[in-house]
Protein backbone atom coordinates (compact mmCIF):
# COMPACT_ATOMS: atom_id res chain seq x y z
CA UNK A 1 0.00 0.00 0.00
CA UNK A 2 1.44 3.50 -0.73
CA UNK A 3 1.00 5.72 2.25
CA UNK A 4 0.73 8.59 0.23
CA UNK A 5 -2.48 7.15 -0.86
CA UNK A 6 -4.00 6.92 2.50
CA UNK A 7 -2.99 10.60 3.35
CA UNK A 8 -5.04 11.43 0.68
CA UNK A 9 -8.04 9.54 1.96
CA UNK A 10 -7.10 11.04 5.39
CA UNK A 11 -7.32 14.38 3.47
CA UNK A 12 -10.45 13.97 2.13
CA UNK A 13 -11.99 12.59 5.42
CA UNK A 14 -10.84 16.00 7.34
CA UNK A 15 -12.36 18.32 4.37
CA UNK A 16 -16.01 16.66 4.40
CA UNK A 17 -15.51 17.09 8.32
CA UNK A 18 -14.62 20.88 7.86
CA UNK A 19 -17.69 21.08 5.90
CA UNK A 20 -19.87 19.51 8.10
CA UNK A 21 -18.15 21.51 11.07
CA UNK A 22 -18.86 24.88 9.80
CA UNK A 23 -22.57 23.44 8.70
CA UNK A 24 -23.44 21.99 12.43
CA UNK A 25 -21.98 25.32 13.72
CA UNK A 26 -24.68 27.46 12.13
CA UNK A 27 -27.44 25.94 14.39
CA UNK A 28 -27.40 26.27 18.38
CA UNK A 29 -28.07 22.38 19.22
CA UNK A 30 -25.28 20.81 16.84
CA UNK A 31 -22.68 23.59 16.92
CA UNK A 32 -21.34 22.12 19.75
CA UNK A 33 -20.65 18.65 17.68
CA UNK A 34 -20.06 20.37 14.66
CA UNK A 35 -16.98 21.97 16.46
CA UNK A 36 -15.86 18.42 17.90
CA UNK A 37 -16.09 16.51 14.35
CA UNK A 38 -13.84 19.60 12.78
CA UNK A 39 -11.39 18.76 15.59
CA UNK A 40 -11.36 15.33 14.37
CA UNK A 41 -10.97 15.68 11.27
CA UNK A 42 -8.05 18.09 11.70
CA UNK A 43 -6.47 15.89 14.00
CA UNK A 44 -6.66 13.11 11.16
CA UNK A 45 -5.13 15.21 8.70
CA UNK A 46 -1.74 16.24 11.53
CA UNK A 47 -1.48 13.00 12.57
CA UNK A 48 -1.39 11.83 8.84
CA UNK A 49 1.25 14.64 7.79
CA UNK A 50 3.28 13.45 9.94
CA UNK A 51 3.96 9.84 9.29
CA UNK A 52 2.40 9.29 6.17
CA UNK A 53 3.51 12.41 4.09
CA UNK A 54 5.76 11.19 1.01
CA UNK A 55 9.64 12.65 1.23
CA UNK A 56 10.66 15.15 -1.61
CA UNK A 57 13.52 16.64 -1.91
CA UNK A 58 16.96 15.55 -1.98
CA UNK A 59 17.65 15.32 2.21
CA UNK A 60 14.47 14.49 2.81
CA UNK A 61 14.47 11.16 3.55
CA UNK A 62 17.46 11.52 6.26
CA UNK A 63 17.03 12.12 9.73
CA UNK A 64 13.18 11.47 9.82
CA UNK A 65 13.18 10.28 14.15
CA UNK A 66 15.30 13.79 14.34
CA UNK A 67 12.91 15.84 12.62
CA UNK A 68 9.46 13.55 13.79
CA UNK A 69 11.16 14.96 17.48
CA UNK A 70 11.22 18.38 16.54
CA UNK A 71 7.90 18.23 15.66
CA UNK A 72 6.15 16.15 18.53
CA UNK A 73 7.97 18.29 20.81
CA UNK A 74 6.21 21.94 18.58
CA UNK A 75 3.09 19.94 19.20
CA UNK A 76 3.19 19.29 22.85
CA UNK A 77 4.61 22.92 23.84
CA UNK A 78 1.78 24.42 21.25
CA UNK A 79 -0.97 21.84 22.82
CA UNK A 80 -0.17 22.44 26.62
CA UNK A 81 -0.08 26.20 26.05
CA UNK A 82 -3.10 26.23 23.81
CA UNK A 83 -5.17 24.56 26.76
CA UNK A 84 -4.34 26.53 29.39
CA UNK A 85 -5.58 29.61 27.82
CA UNK A 86 -8.20 28.34 26.26
CA UNK A 87 -9.40 27.04 29.54
CA UNK A 88 -8.14 29.75 31.58
CA UNK A 89 -9.49 32.89 29.47
CA UNK A 90 -12.66 34.68 30.72
CA UNK A 91 -15.47 34.86 28.74
CA UNK A 92 -15.13 38.57 28.53
CA UNK A 93 -12.01 38.00 26.93
CA UNK A 94 -12.68 35.89 24.49
CA UNK A 95 -12.32 39.00 21.37
CA UNK A 96 -8.67 39.16 22.53
CA UNK A 97 -7.93 35.11 22.54
CA UNK A 98 -9.51 34.78 18.88
CA UNK A 99 -7.48 37.40 17.74
CA UNK A 100 -4.31 36.10 19.77
CA UNK A 101 -5.10 32.40 17.83
CA UNK A 102 -6.20 34.16 14.84
CA UNK A 103 -2.53 35.63 14.58
CA UNK A 104 -0.60 32.46 15.66
CA UNK A 105 -2.10 30.84 12.36
CA UNK A 106 -1.21 33.89 10.46
CA UNK A 107 2.46 33.80 12.12
CA UNK A 108 2.71 30.32 11.32
CA UNK A 109 1.99 30.56 7.61
CA UNK A 110 4.86 33.39 7.58
CA UNK A 111 7.13 31.61 9.18
CA UNK A 112 6.61 28.67 6.63
CA UNK A 113 6.39 30.76 3.66
CA UNK A 114 9.91 32.40 4.80
CA UNK A 115 11.56 29.21 4.81
CA UNK A 116 10.07 28.02 1.29
CA UNK A 117 11.26 31.13 -0.11
CA UNK A 118 14.24 29.65 0.66
CA UNK A 119 14.14 26.65 -0.87
CA UNK A 120 12.07 27.76 -4.25
CA UNK A 121 15.80 30.32 -4.56
CA UNK A 122 18.07 27.82 -3.91
CA UNK A 123 16.22 26.15 -7.62
CA UNK A 124 18.06 26.70 -10.19
CA UNK A 125 15.54 28.65 -12.18
CA UNK A 126 12.73 29.66 -9.49
CA UNK A 127 9.17 29.42 -11.03
CA UNK A 128 7.62 32.94 -10.97
CA UNK A 129 3.84 31.05 -10.21
CA UNK A 130 5.38 29.39 -7.41
CA UNK A 131 7.31 32.26 -5.94
CA UNK A 132 4.52 34.29 -6.40
CA UNK A 133 2.39 31.67 -4.04
CA UNK A 134 5.19 31.83 -2.10
CA UNK A 135 5.02 35.72 -1.40
CA UNK A 136 1.64 35.87 -1.19
CA UNK A 137 1.65 33.53 2.29
CA UNK A 138 4.24 35.82 3.37
CA UNK A 139 2.59 38.92 2.64
CA UNK A 140 -0.88 37.77 4.29
CA UNK A 141 0.25 35.87 6.96
CA UNK A 142 2.91 38.51 8.44
CA UNK A 143 0.13 41.12 8.44
CA UNK A 144 -2.47 38.85 9.93
CA UNK A 145 0.19 38.35 12.68
CA UNK A 146 1.27 41.69 13.24
CA UNK A 147 -2.77 42.98 12.80
CA UNK A 148 -3.84 40.45 15.26
CA UNK A 149 -1.41 41.46 17.93
CA UNK A 150 -2.35 44.74 17.66
CA UNK A 151 -6.18 44.30 17.71
CA UNK A 152 -5.69 41.99 21.00
CA UNK A 153 -3.88 44.91 22.49
CA UNK A 154 -6.37 47.68 21.42
CA UNK A 155 -8.85 45.08 23.23
CA UNK A 156 -7.26 44.47 26.11
CA UNK A 157 -6.78 48.30 26.35
CA UNK A 158 -2.56 48.23 26.46
CA UNK A 159 -2.70 50.77 23.58
CA UNK A 160 -5.29 53.33 22.77
CA UNK A 161 -7.33 54.15 19.42
CA UNK A 162 -5.55 57.55 18.67
CA UNK A 163 -2.24 56.77 19.65
CA UNK A 164 -0.58 54.71 16.57
CA UNK A 165 -3.13 57.06 13.68
CA UNK A 166 -0.44 59.19 11.55
CA UNK A 167 -1.30 62.11 9.58
CA UNK A 168 -3.02 61.22 6.39
CA UNK A 169 -2.51 57.50 7.33
CA UNK A 170 -4.51 56.27 4.26
CA UNK A 171 -2.18 58.02 2.49
CA UNK A 172 0.65 56.22 4.16
CA UNK A 173 -1.86 52.76 4.04
CA UNK A 174 -1.69 53.28 0.18
CA UNK A 175 2.27 53.73 -0.11
CA UNK A 176 2.83 50.75 2.01
CA UNK A 177 0.59 48.35 -0.53
CA UNK A 178 2.25 49.58 -3.61
CA UNK A 179 5.65 49.74 -1.82
CA UNK A 180 4.55 45.64 -0.87
CA UNK A 181 3.32 45.41 -4.56
CA UNK A 182 6.16 46.71 -6.19
CA UNK A 183 8.80 44.40 -4.28
CA UNK A 184 6.64 41.02 -4.23
CA UNK A 185 6.66 41.90 -8.44
CA UNK A 186 10.67 42.50 -7.97
CA UNK A 187 11.52 39.57 -5.84
CA UNK A 188 9.40 37.32 -8.70
CA UNK A 189 11.06 38.78 -11.91
CA UNK A 190 14.03 41.03 -11.45
CA UNK A 191 15.75 39.64 -8.30
CA UNK A 192 19.29 37.34 -8.80
CA UNK A 193 18.21 34.46 -6.45
CA UNK A 194 21.07 34.65 -4.16
CA UNK A 195 19.21 38.21 -3.21
CA UNK A 196 16.27 36.68 -3.34
CA UNK A 197 15.98 35.32 0.72
CA UNK A 198 17.44 38.50 2.30
CA UNK A 199 14.56 40.69 0.22
CA UNK A 200 12.25 37.83 2.13
CA UNK A 201 13.19 38.93 4.93
CA UNK A 202 12.95 42.92 3.98
CA UNK A 203 8.95 41.88 2.74
CA UNK A 204 8.37 40.14 6.09
CA UNK A 205 9.39 43.51 7.93
CA UNK A 206 7.23 45.90 5.56
CA UNK A 207 4.38 43.62 5.70
CA UNK A 208 4.47 43.34 9.78
CA UNK A 209 4.96 47.11 10.25
CA UNK A 210 1.97 47.34 7.22
CA UNK A 211 -0.22 44.44 9.67
CA UNK A 212 -0.02 47.61 12.58
CA UNK A 213 -0.59 50.31 10.47
CA UNK A 214 -3.27 48.82 8.71
CA UNK A 215 -5.24 48.09 12.01
CA UNK A 216 -4.12 51.35 13.64
CA UNK A 217 -6.98 53.67 12.70
CA UNK A 218 -9.47 51.31 13.22
CA UNK A 219 -11.55 51.39 16.50
CA UNK A 220 -14.64 51.49 18.77
CA UNK A 221 -17.60 49.75 17.65
CA UNK A 222 -15.54 48.24 14.34
CA UNK A 223 -12.68 46.22 16.21
CA UNK A 224 -15.24 43.21 15.68
CA UNK A 225 -15.29 43.48 12.15
CA UNK A 226 -11.32 44.13 11.86
CA UNK A 227 -10.92 40.40 13.79
CA UNK A 228 -12.94 39.14 11.05
CA UNK A 229 -11.44 40.44 8.18
CA UNK A 230 -8.23 39.42 9.34
CA UNK A 231 -10.21 35.82 10.03
CA UNK A 232 -10.25 35.59 6.56
CA UNK A 233 -7.05 36.96 5.42
CA UNK A 234 -5.51 34.33 7.34
CA UNK A 235 -7.93 31.37 5.82
CA UNK A 236 -6.94 32.83 2.31
CA UNK A 237 -3.44 32.47 3.77
CA UNK A 238 -3.26 28.90 4.71
CA UNK A 239 -5.39 28.38 1.06
CA UNK A 240 -2.05 29.94 -0.84
CA UNK A 241 -0.34 28.01 1.58
CA UNK A 242 -2.20 24.69 -0.05
CA UNK A 243 -1.16 25.46 -3.25
CA UNK A 244 2.18 25.78 -2.43
CA UNK A 245 1.83 21.84 -1.34
CA UNK A 246 -0.57 21.25 -3.56
CA UNK A 247 -2.53 20.29 -0.49
CA UNK A 248 -5.97 19.71 -0.83
CA UNK A 249 -7.26 19.87 2.75
CA UNK A 250 -4.93 23.23 3.38
CA UNK A 251 -6.86 24.45 0.27
CA UNK A 252 -10.51 23.69 1.30
CA UNK A 253 -10.31 24.55 4.94
CA UNK A 254 -8.71 27.97 3.65
CA UNK A 255 -10.82 28.91 1.39
CA UNK A 256 -14.01 27.81 3.30
CA UNK A 257 -12.70 30.02 5.99
CA UNK A 258 -11.76 32.83 4.18
CA UNK A 259 -15.40 33.36 1.96
CA UNK A 260 -17.00 32.60 5.36
CA UNK A 261 -14.72 34.61 7.23
CA UNK A 262 -16.00 37.88 4.60
CA UNK A 263 -19.64 36.74 4.68
CA UNK A 264 -19.36 37.49 8.43
CA UNK A 265 -17.68 40.80 7.97
CA UNK A 266 -19.99 41.75 5.73
CA UNK A 267 -22.91 40.63 7.85
CA UNK A 268 -21.49 42.53 10.41
CA UNK A 269 -21.04 46.08 8.48
CA UNK A 270 -24.73 45.83 7.52
CA UNK A 271 -25.73 45.80 11.07
CA UNK A 272 -23.77 48.81 11.50
CA UNK A 273 -25.08 50.28 8.14
CA UNK A 274 -21.42 51.23 7.17
CA UNK A 275 -19.64 49.70 4.57
CA UNK A 276 -16.51 47.62 4.47
CA UNK A 277 -14.39 50.26 2.61
CA UNK A 278 -15.88 52.41 5.08
CA UNK A 279 -14.42 50.83 7.83
CA UNK A 280 -11.15 50.00 7.11
CA UNK A 281 -10.61 53.49 5.88
CA UNK A 282 -11.19 53.82 9.45
CA UNK A 283 -10.94 57.11 12.03
CA UNK A 284 -14.41 56.17 13.56
CA UNK A 285 -15.00 57.89 17.10
CA UNK A 286 -13.02 60.62 18.61
CA UNK A 287 -13.49 62.64 15.36
CA UNK A 288 -16.78 62.70 15.36
CA UNK A 289 -17.94 66.25 16.36
CA UNK A 290 -21.51 65.65 17.00
CA UNK A 291 -23.86 68.84 16.01
CA UNK A 292 -25.98 68.48 18.55
CA UNK A 293 -23.70 69.17 21.75
CA UNK A 294 -25.10 72.16 23.06
CA UNK A 295 -28.42 72.45 22.48
CA UNK A 296 -30.48 73.72 25.12
CA UNK A 297 -30.38 72.61 28.95
CA UNK A 298 -29.54 69.34 29.22
CA UNK A 299 -30.94 67.70 32.45
CA UNK A 300 -30.11 64.69 33.47
CA UNK A 301 -32.43 62.76 35.91
CA UNK A 302 -30.84 60.39 38.48
CA UNK A 303 -33.17 57.90 39.92
CA UNK A 304 -32.92 56.25 43.78
CA UNK A 305 -32.33 52.88 43.91
CA UNK A 306 -35.82 52.29 45.93
CA UNK A 307 -37.65 54.27 43.70
CA UNK A 308 -36.34 52.02 40.73
CA UNK A 309 -36.71 48.59 42.42
CA UNK A 310 -40.48 49.61 42.39
CA UNK A 311 -40.76 50.57 39.20
CA UNK A 312 -39.00 47.46 37.97
CA UNK A 313 -40.82 45.18 40.59
CA UNK A 314 -44.41 46.27 39.59
CA UNK A 315 -44.07 46.93 35.93
CA UNK A 316 -45.91 44.51 32.90
CA UNK A 317 -42.67 44.01 30.89
CA UNK A 318 -38.76 45.15 31.51
CA UNK A 319 -36.54 44.47 29.11
CA UNK A 320 -32.73 44.59 29.92
CA UNK A 321 -30.25 45.90 27.60
CA UNK A 322 -26.64 44.46 28.18
CA UNK A 323 -23.48 46.10 26.81
CA UNK A 324 -19.99 45.65 27.22
CA UNK A 325 -20.31 46.74 30.75
CA UNK A 326 -22.06 44.26 31.54
CA UNK A 327 -19.68 42.00 30.66
CA UNK A 328 -16.45 43.94 32.14
CA UNK A 329 -18.07 44.47 35.66
CA UNK A 330 -18.97 40.60 35.34
CA UNK A 331 -22.48 41.03 36.18
CA UNK A 332 -24.11 38.61 34.15
CA UNK A 333 -25.34 36.45 36.79
CA UNK A 334 -26.54 39.04 38.87
CA UNK A 335 -28.28 40.35 36.01
CA UNK A 336 -29.81 36.58 35.88
CA UNK A 337 -30.85 36.67 39.45
CA UNK A 338 -32.82 39.98 39.26
CA UNK A 339 -34.31 38.49 36.50
CA UNK A 340 -35.79 35.89 38.74
CA UNK A 341 -36.95 38.01 41.43
CA UNK A 342 -38.58 40.15 39.10
CA UNK A 343 -40.05 36.60 36.83
CA UNK A 344 -41.14 35.69 40.11
CA UNK A 345 -43.75 38.23 40.26
CA UNK A 346 -45.15 37.95 36.83
CA UNK A 347 -42.89 40.61 35.41
CA UNK A 348 -42.36 40.03 31.74
CA UNK A 349 -37.86 40.14 31.39
CA UNK A 350 -36.26 39.97 28.08
CA UNK A 351 -33.02 40.83 26.65
CA UNK A 352 -32.53 42.83 23.93
CA UNK A 353 -29.70 41.64 21.74
CA UNK A 354 -28.33 44.13 19.51
CA UNK A 355 -25.91 42.21 16.46
CA UNK A 356 -22.77 44.35 17.53
CA UNK A 357 -23.08 44.39 21.47
CA UNK A 358 -20.02 43.83 23.15
CA UNK A 359 -16.85 43.68 21.44
CA UNK A 360 -17.16 40.41 19.38
CA UNK A 361 -20.93 39.77 17.41
CA UNK A 362 -22.84 37.22 19.25
CA UNK A 363 -20.40 38.32 23.08
CA UNK A 364 -23.55 38.94 24.88
CA UNK A 365 -25.21 35.86 24.06
CA UNK A 366 -22.40 33.71 25.21
CA UNK A 367 -22.03 35.83 28.08
CA UNK A 368 -25.72 35.71 28.96
CA UNK A 369 -25.71 31.61 28.19
CA UNK A 370 -22.76 31.54 30.99
CA UNK A 371 -25.35 32.83 33.68
CA UNK A 372 -27.82 30.07 32.12
CA UNK A 373 -30.77 33.02 30.73
CA UNK A 374 -32.69 30.97 29.02
CA UNK A 375 -32.49 30.76 25.22
CA UNK A 376 -35.99 32.10 24.29
CA UNK A 377 -35.57 35.05 26.40
CA UNK A 378 -32.68 36.71 23.97
CA UNK A 379 -34.24 39.41 21.29
CA UNK A 380 -32.38 39.96 18.16
CA UNK A 381 -32.61 43.58 16.93
CA UNK A 382 -35.90 43.24 15.03
CA UNK A 383 -38.29 41.60 17.45
CA UNK A 384 -36.56 43.59 20.87
CA UNK A 385 -37.53 46.53 18.93
CA UNK A 386 -41.80 45.32 18.25
CA UNK A 387 -41.25 44.34 22.21
CA UNK A 388 -39.49 47.85 23.02
CA UNK A 389 -42.78 49.64 21.96
CA UNK A 390 -45.08 48.22 24.58
CA UNK A 391 -42.35 47.32 27.16
CA UNK A 392 -42.58 49.18 31.15
CA UNK A 393 -38.85 49.70 31.30
CA UNK A 394 -35.95 49.64 29.66
CA UNK A 395 -32.86 48.91 31.49
CA UNK A 396 -29.78 49.54 29.88
CA UNK A 397 -26.84 47.97 31.59
CA UNK A 398 -23.34 49.03 30.11
CA UNK A 399 -24.74 49.51 26.52
CA UNK A 400 -24.24 52.94 25.16
CA UNK A 401 -23.62 53.19 21.32
CA UNK A 402 -25.88 50.97 20.50
CA UNK A 403 -28.92 52.80 21.87
CA UNK A 404 -28.14 56.05 20.92
CA UNK A 405 -31.29 57.85 19.48
CA UNK A 406 -28.42 60.14 17.54
CA UNK A 407 -28.35 57.20 15.08
CA UNK A 408 -31.17 58.06 13.31
CA UNK A 409 -31.92 61.54 13.89
CA UNK A 410 -28.74 63.81 14.36
CA UNK A 411 -26.91 63.28 10.55
CA UNK A 412 -24.14 65.10 12.07
CA UNK A 413 -23.28 61.76 14.40
CA UNK A 414 -20.79 59.48 13.03
CA UNK A 415 -23.10 56.73 13.94
CA UNK A 416 -26.17 58.38 11.89
CA UNK A 417 -27.90 55.39 10.09
CA UNK A 418 -26.87 52.62 11.85
CA UNK A 419 -29.78 50.13 13.25
CA UNK A 420 -29.91 50.59 16.85
CA UNK A 421 -32.30 49.30 19.78
CA UNK A 422 -34.94 51.93 20.20
CA UNK A 423 -34.86 51.76 23.91
CA UNK A 424 -36.99 55.49 23.96
CA UNK A 425 -40.04 53.68 23.07
CA UNK A 426 -40.62 51.95 26.20
CA UNK A 427 -41.93 54.12 28.77
CA UNK A 428 -39.35 54.50 31.31
CA UNK A 429 -36.00 54.07 30.65
CA UNK A 430 -33.25 53.17 33.44
CA UNK A 431 -29.45 53.78 32.22
CA UNK A 432 -27.24 51.83 34.77
CA UNK A 433 -23.50 53.73 34.01
CA UNK A 434 -20.41 54.11 36.19
CA UNK A 435 -20.50 57.65 34.83
CA UNK A 436 -21.32 60.31 32.10
CA UNK A 437 -18.33 58.99 29.79
CA UNK A 438 -18.92 58.50 26.43
CA UNK A 439 -18.80 55.15 25.36
CA UNK A 440 -16.07 52.70 23.50
CA UNK A 441 -16.95 54.61 20.60
CA UNK A 442 -16.63 57.95 22.06
CA UNK A 443 -19.93 59.53 20.97
CA UNK A 444 -22.13 61.65 23.12
CA UNK A 445 -25.32 59.96 24.33
CA UNK A 446 -28.69 62.03 23.94
CA UNK A 447 -30.23 59.39 25.29
CA UNK A 448 -29.15 60.32 28.98
CA UNK A 449 -31.05 63.57 28.67
CA UNK A 450 -33.87 61.82 27.30
CA UNK A 451 -37.00 63.05 29.38
CA UNK A 452 -37.92 59.55 30.00
CA UNK A 453 -34.31 58.40 31.18
CA UNK A 454 -33.64 58.09 34.85
CA UNK A 455 -30.09 57.14 35.56
CA UNK A 456 -28.35 54.98 38.22
CA UNK A 457 -24.83 56.01 38.75
CA UNK A 458 -22.25 53.31 39.68
CA UNK A 459 -20.31 49.68 38.77
CA UNK A 460 -22.81 47.82 36.69
CA UNK A 461 -22.72 44.85 39.15
CA UNK A 462 -22.83 46.85 42.18
CA UNK A 463 -25.64 48.36 41.13
CA UNK A 464 -27.50 45.38 40.29
CA UNK A 465 -26.67 43.40 43.46
CA UNK A 466 -28.30 47.03 44.94
CA UNK A 467 -31.37 46.84 43.07
CA UNK A 468 -31.70 42.81 43.71
CA UNK A 469 -31.30 43.68 47.35
CA UNK A 470 -33.94 46.07 47.28
CA UNK A 471 -36.61 43.91 45.66
CA UNK A 472 -35.87 41.28 48.13
CA UNK A 473 -37.14 43.94 50.54
CA UNK A 474 -40.13 44.81 49.02
CA UNK B 1 -5.48 34.92 -24.62
CA UNK B 2 -4.14 30.85 -24.97
CA UNK B 3 -2.01 31.19 -22.62
CA UNK B 4 -4.86 31.80 -20.15
CA UNK B 5 -7.22 29.13 -21.59
CA UNK B 6 -3.77 26.78 -21.19
CA UNK B 7 -3.92 27.70 -17.60
CA UNK B 8 -7.18 27.22 -16.93
CA UNK B 9 -7.81 23.90 -18.64
CA UNK B 10 -4.46 22.57 -17.06
CA UNK B 11 -5.71 23.60 -13.25
CA UNK B 12 -9.64 22.65 -14.06
CA UNK B 13 -10.17 20.66 -11.69
CA UNK B 14 -8.18 23.02 -8.85
CA UNK B 15 -10.17 25.98 -10.16
CA UNK B 16 -13.61 23.87 -9.62
CA UNK B 17 -12.51 23.26 -6.39
CA UNK B 18 -11.53 26.87 -5.57
CA UNK B 19 -15.16 28.14 -6.76
CA UNK B 20 -17.32 25.20 -5.31
CA UNK B 21 -15.66 26.09 -1.99
CA UNK B 22 -15.98 29.58 -2.44
CA UNK B 23 -19.65 29.18 -3.20
CA UNK B 24 -19.78 26.72 -0.10
CA UNK B 25 -18.58 28.73 2.46
CA UNK B 26 -20.50 31.37 1.79
CA UNK B 27 -24.17 29.02 2.02
CA UNK B 28 -22.99 27.60 5.28
CA UNK B 29 -22.93 30.50 6.95
CA UNK B 30 -25.02 33.33 5.79
CA UNK B 31 -27.87 31.59 7.85
CA UNK B 32 -25.80 31.93 10.52
CA UNK B 33 -28.27 33.33 13.74
CA UNK B 34 -26.26 36.19 15.45
CA UNK B 35 -26.13 34.25 18.80
CA UNK B 36 -23.81 32.20 16.95
CA UNK B 37 -21.46 34.46 15.51
CA UNK B 38 -18.47 34.51 18.13
CA UNK B 39 -18.49 30.55 18.17
CA UNK B 40 -18.63 30.53 14.72
CA UNK B 41 -15.90 33.23 14.21
CA UNK B 42 -14.08 31.41 17.16
CA UNK B 43 -14.72 27.45 15.23
CA UNK B 44 -13.81 29.07 12.11
CA UNK B 45 -10.64 30.04 13.38
CA UNK B 46 -9.37 27.11 14.21
CA UNK B 47 -10.29 25.57 10.90
CA UNK B 48 -7.29 27.71 9.24
CA UNK B 49 -5.04 26.62 11.87
CA UNK B 50 -4.75 23.66 8.97
CA UNK B 51 -2.05 25.69 7.50
CA UNK B 52 0.07 23.80 10.47
CA UNK B 53 0.28 20.72 7.99
CA UNK B 54 2.13 22.78 5.68
CA UNK B 55 4.91 23.49 8.74
CA UNK B 56 5.06 20.48 9.55
CA UNK B 57 6.08 19.42 5.53
CA UNK B 58 8.36 22.16 6.05
CA UNK B 59 10.15 20.12 8.59
CA UNK B 60 10.10 16.76 7.34
CA UNK B 61 11.52 18.14 4.00
CA UNK B 62 14.05 19.89 5.66
CA UNK B 63 17.66 18.98 5.39
CA UNK B 64 18.47 18.07 8.96
CA UNK B 65 21.65 19.88 9.14
CA UNK B 66 19.38 22.99 7.74
CA UNK B 67 19.20 24.59 11.62
CA UNK B 68 17.23 27.85 10.19
CA UNK B 69 14.79 25.83 8.40
CA UNK B 70 14.32 23.64 10.94
CA UNK B 71 13.96 26.66 13.50
CA UNK B 72 11.64 28.31 11.43
CA UNK B 73 9.72 25.10 11.27
CA UNK B 74 9.98 24.31 14.84
CA UNK B 75 8.27 27.78 16.19
CA UNK B 76 5.56 27.74 12.81
CA UNK B 77 4.31 24.05 14.38
CA UNK B 78 3.94 25.53 17.66
CA UNK B 79 1.81 29.08 16.23
CA UNK B 80 0.10 26.79 14.08
CA UNK B 81 -0.82 23.94 17.28
CA UNK B 82 -1.89 27.04 19.48
CA UNK B 83 -4.31 28.29 16.56
CA UNK B 84 -5.57 25.24 16.13
CA UNK B 85 -6.01 23.31 20.16
CA UNK B 86 -6.70 26.73 21.60
CA UNK B 87 -9.30 27.56 19.18
CA UNK B 88 -11.20 24.76 19.43
CA UNK B 89 -10.55 24.29 22.74
CA UNK B 90 -11.90 27.69 23.43
CA UNK B 91 -14.86 27.13 21.08
CA UNK B 92 -16.12 24.25 22.84
CA UNK B 93 -15.82 25.80 26.32
CA UNK B 94 -18.66 28.68 24.25
CA UNK B 95 -20.57 26.04 22.95
CA UNK B 96 -20.89 24.02 26.21
CA UNK B 97 -22.87 26.97 27.91
CA UNK B 98 -25.53 26.64 24.68
CA UNK B 99 -25.77 23.61 25.50
CA UNK B 100 -27.25 23.36 28.96
CA UNK B 101 -29.61 25.66 28.61
CA UNK B 102 -30.99 24.98 25.48
CA UNK B 103 -32.65 21.52 27.37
Amino acid sequence: MNPSHLLDVLYLIASVTFVIGLKLLSHPESARRGNRIAAVGMALAIVGTLFLHPSEGEKAAEGTNIKLMIVGIAIGIGTIIGLLAAYRVKMTAMPQMVSIFNGLGGGCAALLAIAELKVQYAAATPLPSGLLLVLFTLFFGAVSFSGSMLAFAKLEELVKDKTLILPRHNVVNLVFIVALVALMGYMTWGVAASQGFNLGILLLVVALIYGVSFVAPIGGADMPVVISVLNSFTGLTAAAAGLIYDNLVMMVGGILVGASGSILTVLMCKAMNRSLLNVLIGSFGGSGTSSKQAEGEQVIKEVTLNDAAVQLYYSQSVVVVPGYGLAVAQAQKVCKELDELLSANGVEVKYAIHPVAGRMPGHMNVLLAEADVPYPKLLDLEDANAVLQHADIAIIVGANDVVNPAAEDDPGSPIYGMPVLKVWDAKHTIVLKRSMRSGYAGIENPLFFHKKTTMLFGDAKDSLQKLVAEVKTL
Amino acid sequence: MDVFLNFLHENLLLIYLLIFSILLGIEVISKVPTVLHTPLMSGANAIHGVVIVGAIIVVLNADPKDVLTLSLGFVAVVMGTLNVVGGFAVTDRMLEMFKKKSK
